[in-house]
C-alpha cells in the first residue's frame, strides 16, 4: 500500500475510533452504528485529497459527530 | 424560497456556454432585476454596498466567497446589524449569523466589520455611501457557517479558570458574602465583560498559540475573580496561571483594548495579573 499522507491517516484514524467507539454499544443496535459510521464517511468520498481546508473541515466536524454520538446515553441510531 | 434562488444563480451561470439563441431574452430579463439589491427602495434611495463573507459548510469543497449586497441607507436603521438582518429578511434568507439582543449585551454578533473586531449592533454604518462595507466572522476561528465561528476553545478556555466564587468559611452571620464598596470597586472595568471573544481573535498572540494561551478576554475574567476581595482561592488561580504560555504569551500588543466593543482594557488587566505573580 502507498504511503499515506498525514492527512489520509488523520481519516483513518477518526475511522478507526469511531469503530472502537462502536464496540462500547449494545450489540443489536451495533450494525446500525456501523452503517452510519460508514455513510458518514461516503457521503465525502468524492471530495478532491488536495482540498485541505475541506477536508480539514470534515474532520473536525466528523471528531465533534463521534464524541456526541460516542456518549453512553445515545443507544441506537436509525 | 432560498433553494428557488440558488437554481436560478447556477443557471445564470452555466446557461450562456450551452444556451440557444431563442432564449437570450429570458436570460436578460432575469440579469435586468438582480439578484442582491434591496427589492423596495425609497424614492431618493442612498444605496450602500455590503461585502458578506459567505461560506456553506454542506458544501465543503466549494471556496468561501464575498457576496455583495446592495441596501438603501434610507431604509435601513443605522447599525450593522440592521443591515443584516435587512438583508437576511429581505434579500437574501440563507445567510447565517449570530444575533440575540440588538443592544450590545449579550456579545452573540461579534465579527469582523471593515477590518475591525466588533459587536455588529454597536457599530454604525458608515455613511460613505460610496466605499463599500466589508463584513466577515472573527479572525483565525474556524466558521460553522457564513458569519458564525466555532468558539468551542474559547469557552473550553473559559471553563478552566473556574469563574465561579470558591469559598471554604461561611460568612459569619450565614448571609451574603458581603464586601466593602472599595472592594466593589475594584471590580468595575472587569465585570462588564460580555465574552464575545473580539479581543481574543484580535490578538496575534492568541492567533498562534491559542491552544495554550488564554487570551486577553479569558485573562480579563481570570483577574475579576483574582481580584474579588470575597474570592477564598487566589492563591491556587495564581498558580493554575503561573507557567510560561497562559499568561506571559500577552506581548501588550494592545489590539485587545484598542478593539473591545465595551471599552474594557483586558490589557490593563493582564498587566495587574503579571504583577500578582510577580508579587
Amino acid at each position: 500500500m502507498a504511503r499515506l499522507s498525514g492527512l489520509q491517516r488523520e481519516v483513518l484514524s477518526l475511522y478507526r475510533k469511531c469503530l472502537r467507539a462502536i464496540r462500547q454499544k449494545p450489540l443489536e443496535s451495533r450494525s446500525n452504528f456501523q452503517n452510519y459510521a460508514r455513510a458518514e464517511f461516503q457521503k465525502h468520498l468524492s471530495v478532491n485529497k488536495k482540498d485541505f481546508g475541506a477536508i480539514e473541515y470534515l474532520l473536525r466536524k466528523g471528531h465533534r459527530q463521534l464524541e456526541m454520538y460516542a456518549s453512553p446515553g445515545i443507544r441506537n441510531i436509525r | 424560497m432560498a433553494s428557488l434562488r440558488s437554481t436560478s444563480r447556477l443557471f445564470a451561470a452555466s446557461r450562456p456556454l450551452f444556451r440557444p439563441a431563442t432564449f437570450a431574452r429570458s436570460y436578460a430579463t432575469v440579469e435586468s432585476t438582480p439578484k442582491n439589491v434591496d427589492p423596495i427602495p425609497s424614492e431618493n434611495p442612498n444605496m450602500k454596498t455590503f461585502k458578506v463573507y459567505r461560506w456553506n459548510p454542506d458544501k465543503p469543497s466549494e471556496k468561501p466567497n464575498m457576496e455583495s449586497y446592495q441596501l438603501d441607507l434610507n431604509k435601513t436603521g443605522p447599525m450593522m446589524l440592521d443591515a443584516l438582518i435587512r438583508i437576511k429578511n429581505e434579500i437574501d434568507p440563507t445567510l447565517t449569523f449570530r444575533r440575540s439582543c440588538r443592544e450590545g449585551i449579550c456579545g452573540s454578533c461579534a465579527m469582523n466589520i471593515d477590518g475591525v473586531n466588533t459587536l455588529a449592533c454597536l457599530c454604525r454604518i458608515p455613511t460613505d455611501t460610496a466605499k463599500e462595507s466589508r463584513i466577515y466572522p472573527l479572525p483565525h476561528t474556524y466558521v460553522v457557517k457564513d458569519l458564525v465561528p466555532d468558539l468551542t476553545l474559547f469557552y473550553k478556555q473559559y471553563k478552566s479558570i473556574k469563574p465561579y466564587l470558591q469559598r471554604d468559611t461561611p460568612t459569619e452571620d450565614g448571609l451574603e458574602n458581603r464586601q466593602s464598596p472599595e472592594d466593589r470597586k475594584k471590580l468595575d472595568g472587569l465585570y462588564e465583560c460580555i465574552l464575545c471573544a473580539c479581543c481574543s481573535t484580535s490578538c496575534p498572540s492568541y492567533w498562534w498559540n491559542s491552544e495554550e494561551y488564554l487570551g486577553p478576554a479569558i485573562l480579563l475574567q481570570s483577574y475579576r475573580w483574582l481580584a474579588d476581595s470575597r474570592d477564598e482561592r487566589t492563591a491556587e488561580r495564581k498558580a493554575a496561571l503561573d507557567n510560561s504560555m497562559s499568561v506571559y504569551r500577552c506581548h501588550t500588543i494592545l489590539n485587545c483594548t484598542r478593539t473591545c466593543p465595551k471599552g474594557l482594557n483586558p490589557g490593563l488587566a493582564i498587566a495587574e495579573t503579571k504583577k500578582m505573580l510577580a508579587a
